[in-house]
């Protein structure tokens, strides 16, 4: 190649290069920034108020619901409280794939804070309140295997004075079973069955009011600022970011990936980046463990809970249930399917999925470039064939979610 | 080659053909002559039907509702109907993530639709099916969130 050419060549090859750098700075467009902006914790509009607990804003409430939370003596062993895997200083989960109480659950423990934003919780979904959640692990023979009869009466000894001071008296628990519950061991199930409908009803109730308390606690627990947040703030409003929250090239790369071609803002939208509607994503069933139905198994469950917006505890006019009321009852199409976390924090909470199934943040942006066919159901994922730069950029944007 | 291996090769072609088309589809935004009115005679021209949000704007993310208001073509108010929802994102080739229901005559031709939302930004179809002296007919409406 004659020198000049060549020289002509690089030249050329420069100035694109210089071209293309350039545009991978700060230059979002107004549309990609006004995206960006809905993502925010600015845009959190406040908890909305759950109608089914009359008390999730009552501030007593929320302190003994915070004692009940930490209180190990709500399980069969005396050892499991809710903190045992929602630990405080680790956004409320435990870093395991699936969570351990009495025993071994089949599912990740989730996060909690912002937890007051969802609709239906767990990751299928199979509880309508915050209340109602809470009751879930109490009776579960792998949480903290408690009962209904066991729970009363540790409210009675331990926290009556300020659970008369929220929710007035107690029913007298003197002929009540030292445990006995619709979902223990099959003596726990006779003795509840003994029980008349009154003392049920009754026991029901300090049940649920035990759960109301837990919920008007975690309410309090809200999302942090991130470094996104403040990066994001300061672009939108024509500001420069302070040097400790500019995105580099790489973040700003991934930041567009996740709202335009890696589609990941489909599901992780909103100030909390979840939609909080259920999707199959093709995540493979956990080693040595079927695959789970998910959404499919819930729908059922959420209409026979006793402890559902339209039940006999829940606070609210049936005019007021509308999540429930509205839901899609379509089994098929939730098969497979699960609630996508939020994403704040993602980076700091290994393993990932419902199950755990993914050990890192890398093998996650892999499994949804790759999109593989879900073990059960139809994922709704499309292949991406996101490039190394690409996955290291999303990598790094993703980074920019946790405070 | 044999004719199996032919057969194999050629829809294993056509899965990932198909996959393709589907992801660049998702990727497409709505097209630039999509009809966003708000008010449409139904295809076979029984009502003239107007749809909007009961409060506001409607946006991605919250449960809310919307009121349907049922006309004659002529402009007379239809009452006593009955109106079926349905609808999804046509790019994405799912449905509407919660069953919406016509919950409520607010009379004057007027039908409250409760339990709408829509969880994804993009196209969303609007789809009713109304019944209303014996005819049915159906009308979609286009979003763009």
């Amino acid at each position: 190649m004659p020198s000049r050419l060549h020289g002509l060549f690089a030249s050329v090859a420069l100035l694109v290069a210089l071209f293309g750098l350039s545009a991978c700075q700060d230059d979002l467009t107004p549309e990609q920034i006004a995206v960006a902006k809905s993502l925010t914790i600015d845009a959190l509009a406040p908890a909305p108020d759950d109608p089914s607990n009359a008390y999730d804003t009552n501030g007593e409430a929320a302190a003994l619901g915070a004692a009940l939370f930490a209180d190990a003596g709500f399980s069969a062993n005396g050892e499991v409280a809710c903190a045992t895997c929602h630990l405080a200083d680790r956004q409320f989960q435990d870093d395991l794939p699936l969570g351990r109480g009495v025993g071994e659950t089949d599912r990740r423990t989730m996060p909690l804070a912002g937890v007051a934003w969802s609709p239906f919780l767990f990751w299928d979904g199979r509880k309508d309140s915050l209340w109602s959640q809470a009751l879930g692990p109490l009776e579960s023979a792998v949480e903290h295997a408690t009962t209904r009869t066991a729970f009363a009466r540790r409210i009675a000894s331990q926290h009556g004075e300020p659970y008369r001071a929220v929710f007035g008296p107690l029913p007298d628990l003197t002929g009540a079973p030292a445990s006995a519950g619709p979902f223990g061991t099959p003596a726990e199930i006779a003795a509840w069955e003994n029980l008349d409908a009154a003392a049920r009803d009754a026991i029901n109730r300090v049940f649920a009011n035990g759960g109301k308390a837990i919920a008007a606690f975690e309410r309090t627990l809200t999302p942090a600022q991130t470094r996104f947040d403040r990066y994001v703030r300061a672009v939108a409003e024509g500001q420069k970011p302070a040097d400790a929250d500019r995105f580099t090239p790489q973040e700003t790369e991934g930041l567009k990936l996740f709202i335009g071609r890696g589609q990941c803002i489909n599901c992780h939208n909103g100030p909390r980046l979840t939609d909080e509607h259920f999707h199959n994503t093709g995540v493979p069933a956990a080693a040595g463990r079927k695959p789970d139905p998910g959404r499919a198994a819930a729908l059922a469950m959420l209409d026979g809970d006793e402890f559902n917006c339209l039940g006999p505890y829940s606070d609210a006019a049936p005019e007021q249930c509308a999540e429930l009321r509205f839901m899609s009852r379509d089994e098929h199409a939730f098969e497979g399917a699960f609630k996508p976390p939020t994403l704040r924090g993602v980076a700091a909470r290994p393993p990932y999925m419902h199950a755990g199934q993914i050990e890192t943040l890398e093998a996650a942006i892999d499994h949804y470039s790759a999109a593989p066919a879900a073990p059960q159901g139809h994922s709704e994922l499309q292949r991406l064939d996101l490039t190394a730069n690409d996955k290291a950029a999303l990598l790094a944007f993703l980074r920019t979610l946790t405070p | 080659m044999s004719r199996l291996r032919l057969v194999i090769v050629s829809l294993a072609v056509l899965v990932v053909a198909a996959g393709a088309f589907m992801a660049w589809k998702m990727l497409q935004p709505p097209p630039a002559d999509l009809d966003l009115a708000r008010t449409k005679v139904t295809a076979n021209g029984a009502f003239s039907v107007s749809v909007a949000p009961e409060a506001g704007e409607a946006t991605q993310g919250p449960l809310h509702n919307w009121v349907v208001t049922v006309k004659t073509p002529q402009g007379a108010a239809v009452d006593g109907a009955t109106i079926a929802i349905d609808g999804g994102m046509p790019q994405h080739g799912h449905g509407l993530p919660t069953s919406p229901q016509m919950t409520k005559a607010l009379g004057d031709g007027r039908y409250l639709v409760e339990g709408v939302r829509f969880n994804m930004g993009g196209w969303w179809e609007f789809k009713l099916v109304i019944d209303a002296g014996g005819v049915r007919d159906a009308v979609t409406f286009n979003l763009v969130l």
